[in-house]
Parts: structure tokens; sequence; C-alpha cells
């Protein structure tokens, strides 16, 4: 019985150097294109917040010096850096003690981290609002409490990057080993996990906690309507609808700072087997 | 000191009988358990019975039949439509972009280049996103006066960033770097052993292409897709700061319902949020279907 292949009589026909040279420049064809699209809304936005006169960095010496950025980007940068603490402090143990122990329940936890995609925020953000707004959890009444919600709101957000780079370092480990050895030496639950887990969760925690900090920083919808204006994304909002020039400045500068972060991962976790995901959304 | 020799034995091999069948480890997840009914579940589920509730507070169904209203169904085909579009395109180019500095013949710093940007653009939606464009391409943007310095004026010949097919072209911008991430390990996974046996039997490139990586990478590139959809229907700032909310979507209209804007039905607003919510739902598990079946070939 013939395959397709051998029904045909032509003279193997492979990659020819001219085909390697075509392949070649239709690829820096497409990139060329992907890099126009992506970096021409990029000095658009440089050009803009170059446009005042007669001092052209006037936009960036007015943004570094509003007290409202730098405290956007500490309240932000302060509930990143929780929110990432919390979720650590939930995933971690929970992503262990799946694989380890309860290897069943796994599609379960999984559909479970999952699930923060399917919520779109604001839909969250309002189931949120309903409950907590009313006696006798009464959180959106104090700043504390709303900041609390914040957190809490973020930590779901974070759910699927992390759970996904922990599962994902995990796997790249044997646990049961690990576990095994550490136990036969005298460690109980608690050093396992903060002495020998941890540790080599190292690549993947960091590709986890920038994920999560990037979304923090950028979020808007949730932080809006806890009234968190003191966030930085209602900032940078409110900002683009009152100021011109501005808005362009801390556009270009969160940008740089985002770009240093993923960079940072991708040099961390150069040299690691683990696989570092850096892929986000919205 | 402690006996090395003795391994503590902490429940893995000898579970306590409990009535769940397999011990009482599941404890362990209680936690997690907790904190996503506190903070998932329960804001979800009451989404559900306040899509029940009318105005007044008791149960009815009308929210549900409000549905087919002529503006809401608009909002969703709207939301459809866009979503649509910009992961068919982002698919599409996204996929080629990857093939380009995976399998293309580039410089290897070409590939990096593009993964480190991507995860940045990714993230890039929202507000800063849509101020860059108007800054470029708004009515008064950077290009546009550029381009109408030199006689070819884009807003005369048609194109605008505020209606659909502006806020499409802005969507792109976080739905390419997403499909470049998603793909690039399937890509990756294409073995080069495939290729020379298939150049081997006789095979062109074309013939390649359209019967072996095609297929092999025809699920991933379907789930990728799928997640791309749902990313873009779930975008809400992106178009509020573009449109203001003159375009109506699914998303900014559920917050203008519940905000009170204007006609102030919380009730209509959940009867929504369930229906995205179950579009979303359909989204996720049809991606997580084609990826394990992705796997397959990746794992081998």
């Amino acid at each position: 019985m013939r395959s397709w292949l051998q029904l045909r009589r032509r003279p193997v026909k492979g990659r020819t150097e001219r085909g390697r040279q075509r392949a070649r420049r239709w690829a820096s064809l497409v990139f060329l294109i992907g890099v126009l699209y992506f970096v021409v809304p990029l000095i658009g936005t440089f050009l803009h917040s170059i446009r005042t006169r007669p001092d052209i960095f006037l936009a960036y010496r007015q943004v570094f010096a509003d007290s409202k950025f730098l405290e956007g980007l500490r309240y932000s940068f302060v509930v990143g850096v929780i929110t990432i603490v919390v979720s650590l402090a939930i995933i971690v143990p929970t992503a262990y003690w799946v694989r380890l122990k309860v290897p069943r329940l796994r599609p379960v936890v999984e559909f479970v981290t999952l699930m923060p995609f399917v919520i779109p925020p604001v839909v969250l953000v309002f189931g949120l609002i309903r409950i907590y707004s009313a006696k006798p959890l009464a959180l959106t009444s104090t700043n504390f409490g709303s900041d609390l919600l914040l957190v809490a709101a973020y930590v779901v957000l974070s759910f699927p990057y992390m759970y996904r780079a922990v599962d994902v370092g995990l796997a790249s480990m044997d646990v049961r080993v690990l576990t095994e050895a550490a136990q036969s030496l005298g460690a109980g639950w608690s050093r396992i996990l903060l002495r020998v887990i941890f540790p080599n969760l190292r690549t993947s925690l960091l590709s986890g906690a920038f994920l999560t900090l990037a979304i923090v920083i950028g979020e808007y919808t949730i932080a809006n309507f806890l009234a968190r204006t003191q966030a930085f994304g209602p900032y940078l909002s409110l900002l683009g609808r009152n100021q011109p020039y501005q808005p362009a400045a801390v556009s270009l500068i969160s940008f740089g700072l985002t770009w240093l972060a993923m960079g940072m991962i991708a040099f961390l976790g150069r040299s690691s087997r683990q696989r570092v995901q850096v892929a986000g959304a919205r | 000191m402690a006996d090395a020799t003795t391994v503590r034995d902490r429940g893995a091999v000898t579970a306590p009988r409990s009535p769940f069948g397999f011990g009482w480890s599941w404890l362990g997840l209680v936690p997690f358990f907790l904190f996503s009914a506190a903070f998932m579940f329960l804001p979800v589920s009451f989404l559900v019975f306040g899509s029940l509730q009318d105005s007044a507070g008791s149960m009815t169904l009308q929210n549900y039949r409000d549905l087919s209203r002529p503006d809401i169904v608009n909002a969703f085909a709207n939301s459809i439509e866009i979503s649509a579009i910009t992961a068919i395109v982002g698919g599409l180019f996204g996929f080629l972009l990857a093939y380009a500095v995976i399998l293309g013949g580039l410089p290897s710093f070409f590939r990096t280049s593009l993964m480190t940007f991507s995860g940045v653009a990714s993230n890039f939606a929202g507000v800063p996103l849509a101020l860059a464009f108007i800054f470029t391409f708004g009515q008064l943007g950077i290009m546009t006066v550029l381009l109408r310095g030199i006689g070819l004026d884009p807003y005369q010949h048609g194109f605008s960033l505020y209606n659909k097919v502006g806020l499409e072209v802005v969507y792109l911008y976080f739905q390419f770097p997403l499909m470049v991430l998603i793909i690039a390990p399937a890509i990756d996974g294409l073995r080069r052993d495939w290729r020379e046996a298939a150049e081997n039997l006789g095979a062109s490139p074309r013939e390649y292409w359209r019967r072996v990586a095609l297929p092999i990478l025809m699920p991933s590139i379907l789930g990728a897709t799928i997640l791309l959809f749902g990313n873009a229907f779930g975008a809400q700032a992106t178009a509020f700061q573009l449109t203001g909310g003159t375009i109506p979507i699914v998303t900014n209209v559920i917050g203008a319902q519940i905000r009170g804007d204007v006609l102030h039905n919380p009730g209509l607003g959940y009867a929504m949020a369930m229906g995205m919510v179950v579009i979303m739902a359909i989204s996720i598990s049809i991606y997580t279907v084609l990826q394990r079946r992705s796997e397959r070939w990746l794992r081998s």
C-alpha cells in the first residue's frame, strides 16, 4: 500500500539554501512589522511627553515632583508586596501538599485557580462589595477594611499565575524524594517548607512575584470601585483625564520599570531548568 | 540527637482511615479553599442571587428576560465581535511572529528580546495602553499630525481610533504578545527529526507544514486563540479609557448598571455578569481540553 508521499516521483525536495534565504527574508519582514507596531505607540508616547515648551522635560519634572505619583507608586507597591506574600503563603503549601499527599484533588485545585480567569474583575469587585458592605462584615466602610479587600482581591487575581509558576517549579524537582530525605533527617513540615521547598522554587517564585506586582501596579478596575484612589491605576486614569502631557511620561516610566522587572526575571532565570513563565492578561 | 535512621511516618504511607477515602491529608488544603470561598465563590454566588432579584428585593427572572433587550444584546454582540476579531487576528499574526523568531533563521537575540517584550506588553493593557495610542493615533496624536503634514490625514480616510476598529487595533497590542508567549513552547516542541524525516520522504516545505507541522500545532493554536478571546472579552479599563463608554461592551455596561449610571438596575448587571461568566467558562473549558490534546505531542 503506497503512501501519498511515495506516489510522487519528484527528486527529494528539502530546504534548499535559497529556500532558507527566502524563509529568513520573510521572517525578517514579519519581525519588522511586529517591531513597528509595538514601537510606534511607545515613540508616540515619548514624543508627546516632550511636547512641552520651552522645557521639553517639564512633564517628567512635574511627575517626579507630584506627591501623588510617588504616593501612588508607593501604595501600589506596598499592596503588591503584601499580595505576593499572602499569595505565596497560600499557594506554595497548597501546591506542595496537593502534589505530595492529595494528587487526586489536583484537577479541583487547578480549576479553582483558573476561576479568576473566568470571573472578570468588574464582576468580582461587585460581588465583594455586595458581601462585605453589610454588617457584620462591613469592610468597605473603613479604609483599612477596603485595603484588606483590595489585597484579598489581588491575591485571588494572582492565583492562576502563582499556581502555575509554583506547579511548574515543583514539577522540575522531585518533591517526594526531597521531602523524605528531609524527614529522614528529622525535619518537621514547617522546616521542610521553609528550608527545602521555598529555596528550590526561587525562580518560579520570582516570576510569579514579578507578574503579580505588574498586575497590581497596573490594575484599575478593582482599585477604582473599592474607592482606592491613591492606588497607581486610578491615579494614572485621573491624570489622563486632567493633564495633557504628564500621563505620557508616567506611562513610559511604568513601562520601563516593568521591562526592567521582566528583564531581571529573565536574567535570574537564565540558568535554571525551570521554565520561566511571564505571560499576563488584560 | 534524633535518630537519623528512623523515617518519621507523617501519614504518607499508612494514612488513617477517614470517611473521605483518601485520609485526612485533604485538611492541608483547607486554608486555600477557605480563602477561595471567602473571596471568590461567595462573591460570585451573591452574583447569582443578585441576578435573580429585582430592585425591590423579591425573586424574579425578569433580569434574565431583560437580557434580550436590544441594547444588552448589542453590548454582547459588540464584545463577542471585538473579542473574536482580535483573537483571530492576534492569533494569526502572533503565531507568524513567534514562528519568525523561532524557526525563521533570525539571530537568537531577536527571540529573547521578543519574549521579554511580550512579557511586558501583554501586561501593558488598560489605561497606559489606551493613552499611548491616543497620544500616537488620536485626533492630535503624533503620527496623525505627521501624516497630516504630508497630506495623508488618516481621519479623513475613514480611520478613527475611537470606533470599534480603533479599539480592536489597540487590543491587539496585548493580544499579539500573549499569543507569542503561549505558542512559543508549542513551536519549540516541533522536533527537528520530524521535519528531517518528512524531507527524507520527499516532502516540500509546504507539504511538511500542511501534513505534519500544522496538524500537530493546531490544538495549541486553537487553544491559544480561545484564550485570546477570553482575554479580550474580559478587558474593561482599556476600552473605558479610550472611548469613555461610547462603544457599549459587556464589561462597561455591567459597570454602568451597577454603578447606577443610567437606570440603576443592579440585578440586570448581575444577570449580565452571569452571562459573561458562562461565556468565559465555556472558553476556558475548550482551552483546557485543547491544551491537554496538544500536550500529547509536546511530551513525546
